[in-house]
């Protein structure tokens, strides 16, 4: 009888890992490849410094003027500082300015107990926010009651009317988009219609023109003097025209779950709504975690559009600045900083459902 | 088993009619899957369901929880007819459980989660409660050290044992068995076929879709052979085995017991 020894293990050749082994698989593996790293190397080398360079080097940061700018070669953030209350606020009265604030502050609070892990009523929390804190923000922003001076809602503006745009938009939409999707899915024939028809209208029109309807045609077709807010149109404008979007992807969800699982559900005596709350949707939603925030990043840089009905989001305000007298030729600072700001929340956002997609994932798949 | 227990456990039977089924008919589209289905099952009763692949039979055990919609004929389990009435759908799922071939577990709950959801949302059982009859029930198919686990991380026969467990958990009458053991690896279809074999012990009512006979040759007091959407022939295991009256069940027989 022989006896059989484990071969050992042994460390893998230097070569193949570390930061060499590295690079000769990612950018050296073949002489094509040389070429192209090579190049792109080229290219970022031609690129990146002059783009530092017009941004910090070279810029201008301090003074209120644009004299304080007369010898720069780069960029005048002197611009962007003399303006951000109003890239922020909008026309929303200096005065009030702590109300927004106050409610930004508010919704940071209380959303942090959500992220820790130990904290035990999550659930009941988020029910709280979603149904107050919508109330206290709007009495916040809009004044009117307890002694706060009222607010229309045509001076607000700026990063915090993008804000509100994108948040009741987000808020409404998903809600809405999954009520789409399983009435898509329905065996009723007149629900399913309705739900097509729905989806379909909103999909097949351009926002602009939901926008420029919902802000011109509509006031047509009320009865005389019914003042409908604008704001409030437009959200409702863009609330179901991402559900629309909304719905088509978490119908993808739904049908990537196998029959087993409403098979199982049923068998146990769940209702149609139990299973689809317990068992399907989390399963589904998990599944399109990244087409959900893709729709998400996208209603998000669409709020700017609401510039074509005459509400001044950030992109709309920074704009409107370039026609100040003082501060003509200013319009790129203006422009890179409103795509920072877009890029800093939608990159946010998409590394945040990178990290949820992680923390819900359990074991291997099906 | 010794015989002496399996005599026991077939006396355990006792004459009333738990399920029946009367003259069930079933198409898909145009094809006719069932074909007149007479059968009833009394409460205690083991039966075992085989047939070559597209009898009818996953189809026929389906019906019985409403998983399948009949188009003719009456089931009637535990008193209750199945009819498009939701009532009494509710009424009959939550009588009979059902275990799947490929176990369908909610893979993004743990396996304590899966064993307590429906007692707790159908049955409106305390969280507490049910996860102490949760437990008692894992433990009785030897895997309660799994339960905080979430199935992606157990072997298919701890899957499965994890589905009966679930099944059980909601306190049937009846459990309806669809190839249990049909996905798994040789070396956990006896962990599995275990666990089956003590739930027969105890007295559970079972309908079982196998086609293991070592399974139907120890635990079952009937066996029926389904081929082309009928019942071909049923009888009590040892004279199914070893004198089939059709030639088609004689056909089927030398096919599966060949190797």
């Amino acid at each position: 009888m022989t006896e059989h020894t484990p071969h050992p293990d042994l460390a893998p050749p230097a070569s193949a890992v570390g930061f060499v082994g590295w690079l000769r698989s990612n950018l050296f593996s073949s002489p094509w490849n040389t070429v192209l790293s090579l190049f792109s190397i080229y290219i970022l080398y031609l690129a990146i410094p002059p783009i530092i360079s017009w941004a910090f080097l070279e810029s201008t940061w301090i003074g209120d003027t644009r004299e304080a700018c007369a010898d720069t070669a780069g960029a005048c953030w002197v611009f962007v500082k003399v303006r951000m209350d109003q890239f922020m606020y909008g026309f929303y009265p200096e005065s009030e300015y702590w109300r927004i604030n106050l409610a930004f502050g508010l919704l940071i609070v209380l959303g942090i107990p959500l992220f820790i892990k130990r904290f035990q009523h999550k659930g009941k929390l988020a029910a709280f926010i979603l149904v107050f804190y919508p109330i206290i923000a709007f009495q916040l922003f809009s004044g009117g009651n307890f002694g706060l001076e009222h607010v229309e809602t045509s001076r607000w503006g700026g990063l915090s009317l993008t804000l509100v745009l994108a948040g009741v938009g987000i808020v409404a939409s998903l809600p809405l988009g999954v009520v789409l999707a399983l009435g898509r899915r329905s065996q009723m024939p007149i629900v399913k219609s309705v739900c097509v028809v729905f989806i379909e209208f909103w999909r097949g029109v351009p926002l602009i023109t939901v926008l420029f309807m919902s802000s011109v045609m509509l006031p047509l077709f009320l009865p005389e003097g019914t003042n409908f807010d604008k704001l409030l149109r437009a959200m409702i404008g863009i609330a179901l025209f991402q559900s629309a979007y909304m719905a088509e992807v978490v119908r993808g969800g739904l049908a990537a779950i196998p029959k087993g699982q409403y098979e199982a559900a049923e068998a146990l005596g769940l209702s149609y709504w139990k299973s689809m709350g317990l068992i399907i949707l989390p399963q589904a939603l998990k599944l399109v975690i990244p087409g959900i925030v893709n729709t998400f990043i996208a209603l998000f840089k669409d709020t700017t559009l609401v510039l074509i009905i005459g509400l001044f989001d950030l992109l709309a305000i920074i704009q409107q600045a370039f026609a100040d007298p003082d501060w003509l030729g200013f319009s790129i600072e203006g422009y890179v900083f409103a795509a920072s700001i877009f890029w800093i929340f939608c990159f946010g956002m998409s590394r945040y459902s990178m990290a949820l997609e992680k923390k819900l994932h359990t074991g291997h798949a099906r | 088993m010794s015989e002496s227990e399996n005599a026991s456990g077939k006396m355990q039977v006792s004459d009333d009619v738990t399920i029946e089924l009367r003259g069930v008919h079933k198409w898909y589209g145009q094809f006719h899957v069932l074909k007149d289905i007479n059968l009833n099952v009394h409460r205690g009763e083991r039966i075992v369901i085989c047939g070559p692949s597209g009898s009818g039979k996953s189809t026929m055990i389906r019906c019985i929880n409403r998983l399948e919609e009949h188009q003719q004929g009456r089931i009637i389990v535990d008193g209750t007819e199945l009819t498009d009435d939701v009532k009494h759908i509710d009424q009959v799922r939550r009588e009979v459980g059902m275990v799947f071939q490929h176990f369908n577990l909610f893979p993004h709950l743990t396996v304590l989660e899966n064993c307590c959801l429906a007692p707790i949302w159908v049955r409106k059982m305390p969280r507490r409660e049910a996860e102490a009859a949760a437990m008692k029930y894992l433990e009785k198919v030897k895997i309660p050290e799994q339960a905080k686990k979430y199935p992606g991380q157990l072997s298919g026969g701890q899957q499965q044992r994890v589905a009966i467990a679930r099944s059980l958990c909601m306190n049937p009458n009846i459990m309806l068995f669809d190839e249990p053991t049909s996905a798994l690896d040789p070396e956990m279809i006896k962990e599995v076929l275990d666990t089956m074999i003590e739930l027969a012990e105890s007295g559970m009512t079972m309908l079982c879709v196998t086609h293991e006979m070592g399974f139907a040759k120890t635990v079952a007091n009937r066996v029926i052979f389904m081929d082309g959407g009928e019942i071909i022939e049923e009888n009590e295991p040892n004279e199914f085995f070893n004198n089939p009256r059709s030639d088609r069940t004689k056909l089927f027989l030398s096919q599966i017991l060949q190797h």
